[in-house]
């Protein structure tokens, strides 16, 4: 391949590519992400393209690996073009008949669609199924029709003609313009405008400038920068450069999780190919204009999500926030002024030079413009990646597009942001979603983060588990964050098992006050969110386990009794037979107890007692029925008096 | 060198640019707490006791003294209810390491804090990183540094180093607010003594 020398030759060789391309043929497009591939998508694609050789139809059919489609709840996913047939969880032994039925025959696989919940109506097509159709995927869209490791995939999409816009068509200064016009926000937490960002780096002083991309994504359940990585690199890519021209900047770094490692793969690929085309490099695209991106694996310390942890360790130091009153786009990396951005921030620069900031600030609220990819999981039917405009409400999110909460639980809350970030109850499902509208809430944006609860999630044992993830992932540097983790950690252990005290409450309060105004970084500094969220909406559960050692979600193993209600036990002997402590006793036709000395609260009795029965009962914060004497416990059917 | 005029406790002080808000401080006799702080190593702003407010257009901030550099016309209050009620915090939560440490006990005075309020843990150490700084920056032998991080976080000697360098500095030895060095490397030594046997 020979460099690419000016914009007109980019327009030329993107002409070539689909010339060569014929929008009738058919392609069917396997998402490959790395959810889809754990659920075996790799043995999809063998299977595929075995069975392609086998019926002759090399030449007809193209195949495309892409990255993450999304909607990982229903993976592998295939969806074949031109017409847009969308299947679910194809396993290989489903291939040789979509290959004989749709392609050859196109015809239909019933069994294979998406089946609506409610209508029970069989969606062929993506767009029609109520996930994607509640979308609006600017940023994520492009990952399912591309595969991220050919560069030609993405010119094809039109990839790269941002980048040559900025540095033929505009000075420096217009492309710092129009980002600080579009209002974006920085997608990584923060929400700080990433234009005035890029122009204190600019307008700084010292020569030699960098653009750093943060992807070291570690919220837990958190994977949207993953996907956009692993899907569609040279967004990415092309992202950082344009930041790089408008702040003079000619050294790049991709901090990304050596835990990702299919990301790293593709990005290494994809700045390998952009070099060969000439997108990076010396005099790109002809323009006098010099970058270069070098890949840094962190090792995977959530703590090097802040943005000076990250410097620090990119400068090959242990990952420790350094204090700072100076802004690192002014003094970062080595001291000299950088420029951090989160993976989404950077995806969507290319979106704003190309379509202008007038039409990027047309979607949104007043304070947050453009749109945000959400990683819906925990307590939701359609687990996966939702791209929404900023202002969708959390309900059309958790219902209309996450199809809401499964086994006809109530929903109870749902968590943003990240382990600092909040828990959001139901009276504010209406709040429409921006990085001043969940700051308000008490939680935030953070890099977007949604894990939803449903009833049976205790909220004080979803704030200390949060505090204990943030105990492991503080650096340890300062006292208010390490110190005063640690004793909340204890705290709220304890109020979990029962032995919470008067006072407990205000004593974590005032540790809160104390990391909230004092500790050193931002982790630190947010590190009491979890806490503080639920206590806000939630007061009643951390009251109900301290005075009347009671978990209404019936959740806390410490504060929770299993029991068997003896008028509706039927002596069936099946809890008795799962019990794993053998903790029941009974008999056929006898009526079973629970020996509370033994139970390990582990549920299975629960779970086993047949629905029709429902003898089994867990109870909180009341003394458990003393069993009814040996005497009463023989059941006597009717069946067999007669 | 131009003189930057600020208010510190309603005394109008004088500062060099670049100076930080505990070295203007000082200069004027004004005293503010610190544990990690030491004149020949860089600013660690780890144990946060130096914490003050300072008024920055109309906001109050609280901010580590040890590293937030003066400005003109700055405001800066070395003590409120607020400062205080953090402090105390602080001494709380290291007196639960270190409730013996003579430097804990006089500061504990002052602030009014309760060496009981926490559970006693059972390392010495309240990662102050002097011995880790100094033996770095000024030593320049890294014979000691921490291991781990978060709540599991301790400093720990490197054997290799130690054993050629230590003998004859034990300079990091008087710095400690705690005395929990000298039982980690006295533990270090015993070790590696061991193993070469």
């Amino acid at each position: 391949m020979s460099r690419i020398n000016s914009p007109a030759e980019l327009e030329e060789f993107r002409k070539g590519i689909l010339s060569k391309r014929d929008p009738n043929k058919p392609c069917i497009t396997l998402c490959s992400g790395s959810a889809c591939h754990a659920s075996g998508s790799g043995d999809v694609a063998a299977s595929l393209e075995e069975e392609i050789k086998k019926q002759g139809l090399s030449a007809e059919v193209d195949i495309r690996r892409t990255g993450c489609h999304g909607f990982c709840e229903r993976g592998p996913i295939i969806v074949i073009h031109p017409e847009e047939i969308c299947y679910f969880q194809i396993e290989p032994k489903d291939v040789p008949e979509i290959i004989s039925q749709t392609i050859k025959e196109k015809k239909i696989i019933e069994r294979l669609l998406y089946t609506d919940p409610e209508t029970h109506e069989k969606i062929i097509h993506e767009s029609d199924i109520p996930f994607y159709k509640h979308q609006e995927r600017l940023v994520f869209g492009s990952n399912g029709s591309i595969d991220p490791k050919s560069i030609d995939d993405y010119l094809a999409i039109g990839g790269y003609a941002a980048l040559a816009k900025s540095l033929s068509g505009m000075s420096a200064e217009q492309v710092l313009e129009e980002v600080k016009k579009s209002n974006l926000r920085g997608r990584g937490g923060g929400g700080f405008p990433a234009g005035r960002k890029w122009e204190g780096s600019r307008d700084a002083p010292e020569k030699i400038k960098y653009v750093i991309v943060n992807a070291d994504e570690g919220d837990p359940g958190a994977y949207m920068d993953r996907a956009l990585l692993e899907g569609n690199p040279h967004a990415i890519l092309e992202g950082l450069t344009i930041g790089a021209y408008a702040i003079g900047s000619h050294e790049g770094y991709i901090y990304v999780r050596q835990e990702y490692p299919l990301a790293v793969e593709n990005i290494n690929i994809a700045i390998k190919q952009a070099e060969d085309y000439g997108f990076l490099g010396k005099n790109i695209l002809g323009s006098g204009f010099d970058f270069i991106v070098k890949v840094h694996q962190g090792a995977g310390a959530f703590v090097c999500g802040e943005s000076t942890a990250l410097m620090t360790a990119l400068e090959g130091r242990a990952g420790e926030p350094r204090p700072k009153y100076i802004r690192s786009n002014i003094k970062g990396l080595w001291d000299r002024p950088s420029v951090l951005n989160n993976v989404e921030t950077w995806a969507n620069v290319p979106l704003i030079i190309n379509k202008g900031a007038d039409w990027f600030t047309q979607l949104g609220t007043a304070g947050s413009k453009g749109t945000k990819i959400f990683s819906l999981v925990g307590k939701i039917t359609n687990t996966g990646l939702v791209e929404v405009p900023m202002g969708t409400s959390l309900k059309d999110i958790i219902y209309k597009i996450g199809g809401g909460i499964p086994g006809g639980k109530k929903f109870k809350a749902v968590q943003t942001g990240g382990p600092s970030g909040g828990c959001i109850p139901e009276d504010l499902l209406n709040l429409e979603v921006g990085f001043d509208e969940l700051t308000d809430a008490g939680s935030m944006m953070g890099s977007g983060g949604m894990i939803v609860m449903d009833e049976d999630t205790c909220m004080v044992d979803v704030a200390r588990y949060f505090i204990n993830f943030l105990t492991d992932e503080s650096c340890g540097k300062c006292v208010p964050c390490r110190e005063g983790l640690r004793q909340m950690l204890k705290i709220l252990t304890n109020i979990t098992e029962g032995k919470g005290k008067e006072g407990d409450i205000k004593l974590l309060e005032e540790l809160s006050e104390t990391a909230k105004e004092a500790a050193l970084c931002a982790l630190g500094k947010s590190a009491p969110n979890p806490f503080l969220s639920t206590l806000r909406y939630f007061r009643d559960e951390y009251e109900a386990h301290i005075s009347k050692k009671q978990c209404p979600a019936l959740s806390c193993k410490e504060l929770i009794s299993y029991h068997i209600d003896p008028a509706a036990c039927q002596a069936c002997m099946i809890c008795l037979k799962k019990c794993p402590a053998e903790a029941i006793v009974g008999g056929k036709n006898k009526i079973h107890v629970v020996d509370q000395e033994k139970c390990t609260k582990c549920g299975t009795c629960f779970e086993a007692c047949p629905p029709r029965f429902g003898a089994v009962k867990k109870i909180s914060g009341e003394p458990v029925p003393s069993p009814i004497p040996e005497e009463d416990r023989i059941i006597i059917r009717k069946s067999k008096e007669k | 060198m131009s003189e930057i005029l600020l208010q510190i406790d309603g005394q109008e002080v004088g500062a060099r640019e670049g100076m930080t808000i505990l070295e203007a401080a000082q200069i004027a006799g004004i005293s503010i707490p610190t544990l990690c702080h030491h004149e020949k190593l860089e600013p660690f702003g780890g144990c946060r006791l130096c914490t003050v407010e300072v008024e920055v257009r109309g906001w109050t901030n609280l901010v580590a003294a040890c590293i937030y550099p003066v400005a003109k016309n700055l405001v800066v209050r070395t003590r409120s209810e607020k400062v205080d009620r953090i402090r105390k915090m602080i001494l709380e939560l290291l007196l639960a390491h270190a409730p013996d440490a003579f430097e804990l006990q006089k500061l504990a005075k002052e602030y009014g804090a309760d060496k009981n309020r926490f559970e006693k843990e059972a390392s010495f150490c309240i990662h102050c990183g002097l011995c880790v700084r100094y033996c770095a920056e000024v030593k320049k032998k890294n014979a000691i540094g921490f291991v781990d991080r978060g709540i599991r976080k301790e400093i720990s000697f490197v054997p290799e180093i130690a054993s050629t360098e230590c003998w004859n500095c034990k300079e990091c030895f008087p710095l400690c607010p705690t005395e929990a060095l000298q039982a980690a490397f006295v533990l270090t030594r015993a070790l590696f003594v061991a193993s070469e046997k």
